[in-house]
């Protein structure tokens, strides 16, 4: 449907990102396959691209022979408006064909500020928006990504949802839709969805009935069928040397978010940090091998071509033998212009010997650390064990070793957070530009502090906490502006970040709700609402208006999702969908948030049964393996790829 | 497309040279690059490596870790003198879709005959003004038929027609240094394909094939079509597609779309030469 949709191209922003072509795509011939899946980031492409999982997954369902995976995208407002007026569906950018043609479509949730954009791309397929008005002539829509752990608020427009690791999970999938199209689709849509159900690993929800109190809360959830369990658990991939996707990444003639060549190091993390919905519901720790990791970079930069090797994780500095991938890499590209990063890095685990390796072969970028909490104290509460002293003895070396700028992440809003908290987090800053300029020798020096809203997720300790109003969270904000500009010496080598803290609320509706909120997104999309995730496409306005019609009427409101703290007794909207983690445990870890109680990492201390383990039949995978990376010998000069026909010469 | 062929070095192990300090970058030069919305069959790109490379070895590894319509077609190595040196203007073939032939020669013969044409462009910076006409040094309109510059409507159009859809140019390059030229590959399938659809293609369709001097500003082919509309109210119904088809030194005989090859010398230099390496003079 190419023709239809290029005379509009010109009339559109950005038009390149609409028109495919990357390399490493894959085009495979419709009729000589039998299962054809759509994989959706919604988001803008620029972002959705580079996003790992769908890469991953695509790349795994187009080496089956006979399955076909394209993607889609969220498009502008300005193409949707001509693709309305035009008639042209929701395509994928692959090979130009109609969403609603294929057999599944697969959405990759990041993040909860997607929903608005899945219903305009349904809606623009000519995909019924409820799934209980769709025929068998329109896709299985499944969500997957990490905001699928609660799919509630989503879950009169989705047909299932996968908890956790994609790779098995869209394979199992495929065999289901493979098996059941070739006995003739018996039973329907309706037994193909009972049949992804009773594998107990995804989840259907119009196969769950869910009764309120009289309050408002939820009484129970149950199956309303026999073939239904009780309990959807998450799908837990091991052994990720086996798994060494993306082999051939993706490499965009547009402009994307991150122009790099990613690596996942390892997956999971139990640091602990009680507001990381991530490290929570990915455990346990699992390590790709120091020589997997090697051939994947060698590979991959074999097939992009790309400058930067981002080595990725939730904590990359954690893995158990980072220092020798680094100094490996790094030899091993020595004289290629090939620059190595590390995205999340802790302030305790950094060293520099570390940063240095990093910078040897490329550019230097700034340094960015997370110590989250302004305070001591409210460190103690969020688990995230760094104390001051460690954080400017990281920052004072990287400064004396010749870093100019360095980042600081923190959160605003968390549980029993005061103005002193936050403040704290100004005198850190100022500490650090002190100790920095004393270091380095240098008055240029820049710390740049980056503060976010804290939003409760599900299956976390802080799941049960009372949600931070905007208007709190925006004049502890103003409070820390004004402490950092007290000091005109030390505060104009300060820069700070922030967004003011109604989006985060949204966030937190959409993150906890349940499936009443689902009315919200709907009348939200229907008044406009697109691109969430975007300051300037953003309408707090839209929300609390939606929330107020749809929510009221029912006894409950955006208040009552988000600011309202719950007991323990309470039946949570998402507790029949198992992260594995032990509801005792995570309230046991709340109360000792509560109490400024810290919790060490299983890794290098004993078990602390917060259940995933025994409750998935998983184990942690850790090194070190002792092996190094080989050759270690460098690949030669000016360019990464050896190749003999270049190098007659040598 | 500055980053794909930068990418496709990379992925073809072309051992580059890079420039020193904070941020290094591979040493690649374009000359006279594309404008963003046009095809070319022509674009010229001068590239430094550290080590001795056969020309065609280069040119046969680049052109295949390039993406499809990317083609390579001749490199060769850098001969005294810098490729801009050498370049001195572009020969455009530009269909008009939807106009006349014989409208659209009315207003080239205008357009001569005009001493200046100022015509406004939208830049970063605001509006500016050019004069399109001083950068003309020829123009006409061809036929289908008898049309000498062009190796077939079907050819060119398909090109054009992927292009000019997209944000970026993808021109093609010649490296020199180890220099080389690339175009367009207007014989790929997926192009004839999508051809088949276009809807313009029963209308007229006038096609202006113009020397244009490479000057600064530039003046590109939209800013002659600019001058048209100036000079002759000529206003084409739906975008033209414009085709670079050749770059080089004006000829002194002045024919039409004759230019002076700029890898000429180079090629006359015996390929079996050795080059001086990094140090030679030319790949600077």
């Amino acid at each position: 449907m190419f023709p239809r949709l290029e005379p509009l191209l010109p009339l559109v922003s950005k038009p390149v990102q609409y028109v495919g072509g990357e390399l490493n795509a894959t085009v495979k011939d419709w009729d000589a396959t039998t299962v054809r899946w759509c994989l959706m980031y919604p988001d803008a492409y620029e972002v959705g691209l580079p996003n790992q999982g769908v890469m991953i997954l695509y790349e795994i369902l187009n080496e089956q022979p006979d399955v076909l995976a394209e993607r889609t995208y969220a498009v502008w407002p300005d193409l949707e408006r001509l693709m309305r007026e035009h008639d042209v569906p929701q395509f994928t950018v692959d090979a130009h064909r109609p969403v609603g043609a294929f057999d599944l479509f697969g959405v990759s949730f990041a993040t909860e500020l997607g929903y608005t954009n899945m219903l305009t791309a349904l809606d623009l397929a000519g995909i019924p928006l409820h799934a209980a008005d769709r025929t068998e002539d329109h896709p299985v829509v499944v969500a997957g990504g990490h905001a699928a752990f609660n799919p509630e608020p989503i879950a009169d427009f989705l047909d299932a949802a996968v908890l956790g690791d994609g790779e098995e999970a869209v394979l199992e999938i495929t065999d289901i839709t493979r098996r059941w199209k070739a006995e003739g689709s018996p039973g329907g849509r309706d037994e193909l969805l009972l049949r992804l159900a009773e594998t107990g690993g995804i989840y259907v929800p119009r196969f769950h009935d869910v009764e309120y109190l009289p309050d408002g809360r939820i009484q129970r959830v149950v199956p309303n069928r026999d073939r239904v369990p009780y309990r959807v658990f998450k799908r837990t991939t091991m052994d990720l040397d086996a798994w060494p996707y993306p082999k051939q990444p993706l490499v965009p003639l547009a402009e994307s978010v991150h122009e790099r060549m990613s690596v996942e190091i390892f997956r999971g993390c139990t640091r602990g940090c009680r507001f990381c919905q991530a490290g929570m519901i990915t455990r346990p720790v699992r390590e790709r091998s120091i020589e997997g990791i090697g051939a994947m970079v060698q590979r991959g930069l074999a097939a992009t071509g790309f400058e930067e090797v981002g080595l990725l994780s939730l904590s990359s500095a954690d893995h158990s033998e980072i220092g020798d991938i680094t100094k490996g890499l790094a030899d091993r590209y020595q004289g290629t212009n090939t620059s190595l990063s590390l995205p999340s890095t802790r302030v305790d685990a950094f060293n520099v010997d570390l940063a240095n390796e990093l910078s040897r072969n490329g550019r230097r970028s700034g340094l960015t650390f997370a110590p989250e909490g302004g305070s001591e104290r409210i460190r103690r509460v969020i688990n995230k064990m760094v104390s001051e002293e460690d954080l400017i003895r990281t920052v004072t070396t990287a400064y004396a070793n010749g870093w100019r700028q360095v980042k600081l992440y923190f959160m605003c809003g968390l549980p029993t957070e005061t103005d002193e908290d936050v403040l704290q987090i100004a005198e850190m800053a100022k500490e650090v530009i002190r100790a920095g300029r004393e270091a380095s020798g240098r008055k240029d020096i820049r710390c740049t502090i980056s503060i976010g809203g804290f939003v409760p997720k599900p299956h976390t300790p802080f799941q049960w906490a009372s949600q931070c109003d905007p208007d709190t969270v925006d004049a502890r904000l103003r409070k820390l502006r004004e402490a950092v500009n007290s000091d005109r010496n030390l505060g104009r080598n300060i820069g700070m970040r922030y967004h003011d803290g109604k989006p985060s609320l949204i966030e937190g509706l959409l993150s906890r709700g349940d499936r009443r909120v689902g009315r919200v997104i709907e009348r939200v999309w229907r008044e406009g609402g697109r691109f969430d995730g975007w300051s300037e496409h953003f309408s707090y306005q839209r929300w609390v208006d939606a929330c107020a019609a749809e929510l009221e009427p029912l006894g409950v409101s955006l208040d009552w999702f988000t600011t309202r703290e719950r007991e323990e007794t309470e039946v949570l909207p998402w507790d029949h969908l198992d992260s594995g983690l032990d509801k005792e445990w995570l309230w046991a870890d709340w109360q000792d948030a509560l109490d400024e109680r810290e919790q060490d990492d299983c890794r290098w201390t004993p078990c602390f049964d917060c259940g995933v383990c025994p409750a998935m039949g998983t184990d942690i995978q850790v090194g070190p393996t002792g092996r190094k990376l080989l050759p270690i010998s460098p690949v030669g000069q000016g360019s990464p790829v050896r190749n003999p026909a270049l190098t007659a010469g040598d | 497309m500055a980053r794909t062929f930068e990418r496709a070095l990379r992925r073809a192990g072309v051992p580059m040279a890079y420039s020193q300090g904070f941020s290094p970058h591979p040493k690649v030069s374009w000359v006279g690059a594309a404008p963003t919305g046009v095809a070319s069959e022509a674009e010229y790109v001068e590239i430094q490596v550290v080590r001795e490379l056969d020309p065609e070895a280069l040119r046969r590894e680049l052109d295949a870790a390039l993406p499809p319509g990317l083609d390579v077609l001749e490199a060769v190595t850098g001969g005294p003198g810098s490729l801009a040196e050498r370049i001195e203007a572009s020969l455009w073939r530009v269909e008009l879709p939807g106009v006349e032939p014989a409208e659209l020669a009315e207003a080239v013969r205008r357009l001569l005959a005009a001493e200046r044409v100022d015509v406004e462009r939208l830049t970063k910076d605001g509006r500016r003004t050019l004069d399109a006409r001083a950068a003309v040094v020829s123009a006409e309109v061809v036929t289908e038929s008898t049309g000498d510059t062009s190796r077939g409507t079907g050819g060119t159009s398909r090109t054009a027609h992927i292009l000019d859809t997209s944000d970026q140019v993808e021109p093609a390059a010649l490296a020199d240094a180890n220099g080389l030229v690339t175009d367009s590959d207007q014989e790929s399938g997926e192009a004839t394909a999508q051809v088949a659809d276009w809807p313009e293609r029963a209308r007229p369709c006038g096609i202006l094939v113009a020397v244009v001097r490479q000057t600064t500003p530039a003046v590109r082919p939209d800013d002659v079509l600019s001058a048209l509309r100036v000079v002759a109210d000529l206003v084409p119904p739906v975008p033209a597609k414009a085709t670079r088809m050749a770059q080089g030194r004006l000829d002194d005989s002045g024919v039409l779309g004759t230019l002076v090859d700029p890898l000429a010398a180079d090629r006359a230099a015996s390929p079996t030469t050795t080059p001086s390496g990094v140090d030679d003079p030319a790949v600077r």
